[in-house]
């Protein structure tokens, strides 16, 4: 019957997530009662050296980062399409390395496009 | 009545990783005063041996400090996410035949998507404190954490042709047949490449650029306080452990030892795991921090053209040897 399967080996996966958020919400809600809350103003403020905090905290941060994510995606898809090619190597042997051959060099040349972009250095 | 037994195994568990991960700073504080000509913690209890159980009482009773400008809902939540994140991957790691937890088929992607999701606590947290060192911590540790996890990723590529199937105790066992029982003599570059990339994964020293002092005060968990600040280092030192585990388990040949020596099987494991952690402790205790711009130029321009030309020549030799 469709839909009927339980994946019973992934419940003490399912367990162990309920424990690990029941443990931290549980030691914070526990240590409520005993600890100490004196705030004050100078205590709340962000921290920043001791000088009352100037600007937007959530100032414009470089584009790099956006282009390591985007490479960072088309990497990642291509390491998940290499897990499956990985695990049945044995089965297919001569077919299976050409054809992940011609993937792997699809894919490099555009990691060497970035590269000799730029997207890779830091410093410029 | 399973479910009973489960609940006492997962209590068991997590108790002994909390006892781990406090004797872990200990171990750490300790090694590296040596390292440096002092003694290390030595006040309280015999060598200091009480030292952590010490730290964690008082972190219970420090104030939690939650700042004006926060985001609350998130930045209370962030160290809840990152330390239940790091928890659940646990479940799946083989201490011995047929003692994981949860021995599923697809054990090591499992790895990668919780390790993926501690990442989102690291990046909420330094988002919702609303301070600036947050922000650029937060930033920083995600670009680190994603450049590092394709190496790993793809340095596992090899252990798994090797071995056919992403199941951890299947790994273990796959390795039972080769040469000295472990896949780092037949994949050492592999391991190479997963050892560094580990170290910038789990935020170690000499990658410790999300929480570099001597410019971010503390990186993403500057706001932090108290309980909150101790659920952060947890989540790291147990993310020290499941990586350590994982090197364990794909190259070290997991809870089987290199010689005939009968030894119980989780023994082998613990002290493999522990041999990890100490050049981890080690490497901190011995190397600068790198450049930002180092670091991502040897996660892009070293590790993953070293990874791929390490898929390709295991590729060559499996086809070659058929």
């Amino acid at each position: 019957m469709p839909g009927s399967y339980l994946p019973s080996e992934y419940l003490p996966i399912l367990m162990l997530l309920v424990t690990g958020i029941a443990f931290g919400v549980l030691v914070l809600w526990i240590g409520k009662l005993f600890r100490v809350q004196r705030p004050y103003f100078e205590k709340l403020v962000a921290y920043e050296s001791g000088n009352p905090p100037t600007e937007e905290p959530r100032m414009r941060f470089s584009v790099k980062f956006y282009t390591i994510a985007i490479l960072f995606i088309v990497f990642d898809v291509e390491a998940i399409f290499l897990y499956p090619w990985a695990l049945v190597f044995n089965k297919l042997g001569l077919f299976a390395l050409l054809e992940m051959f011609i993937f792997i060099i699809l894919l490099l040349i555009g990691y060497v496009y970035a590269w000799k972009k730029g997207n890779l250095e830091w410093d410029n | 009545m399973q479910i009973l037994i489960l609940l006492i195994q997962i209590a068991i568990l997590v108790a002994v990783v909390l006892l781990h991960v406090a004797y872990a700073t200990y171990f750490e504080r300790k090694i590296i005063g040596h390292m440096q000509v002092r003694m290390g913690p030595m006040l309280v209890g015999w060598h200091g041996l009480l030292q952590p159980i010490a730290d964690g009482i008082k972190s219970f009773f420090k104030e939690d400090i939650i700042p004006d400008q926060a985001d609350k809902s998130l930045f209370l939540a962030a160290p809840i996410i990152c330390l239940a994140a790091m928890m659940v991957s646990l479940s799946v790691l083989p201490f011995a035949k047929g003692w994981a937890l949860a021995d599923i088929n697809v054990g090591l992607l499992f790895i990668f998507a919780m390790s993926s999701l501690a990442s989102y606590g690291i990046i909420l947290a330094g988002w919702a404190s609303n301070s600036k060192y947050t922000l650029l911590g937060g930033i920083r540790s995600m670009a680190q954490v994603i450049s590092y996890e394709i190496a790993i990723g793809l340095s596992l590529v090899g252990v798994m042709m090797l071995s056919g199937t992403l199941n951890l105790s299947q790994i273990v066992e796959a390795q039972g047949n080769s040469f000295f029982g472990m896949f780092i003599i037949s994949q050492p570059v592999a391991f190479f490449v997963f050892f560094i990339a580990m170290l910038a994964e789990t935020n170690r020293v000499p990658f410790d650029l999300p929480e570099a002092e001597t410019e971010l005060v503390s990186g993403y968990i500057t706001e932090y306080s108290g309980m909150r600040y101790a659920m952060f280092f947890m989540a790291e030192y147990i993310g020290m452990f499941v990586m350590a585990s994982i090197g364990v388990v794909c190259f070290l040949g997991g809870w089987y030892g290199p010689f005939a020596v009968p030894l119980f099987p989780p023994i082998w494991f613990i002290l493999k795991v522990y041999f990890i952690m100490f050049l981890f402790i080690w490497i901190r205790a011995t190397l600068p921090r790198y450049r930002y711009d180092q670091l991502m130029a040897i996660g892009w321009k070293l590790l993953i053209p070293l990874s791929l030309g390490n898929i390709f020549i295991t590729g060559l030799a499996m086809t070659l040897a058929q």
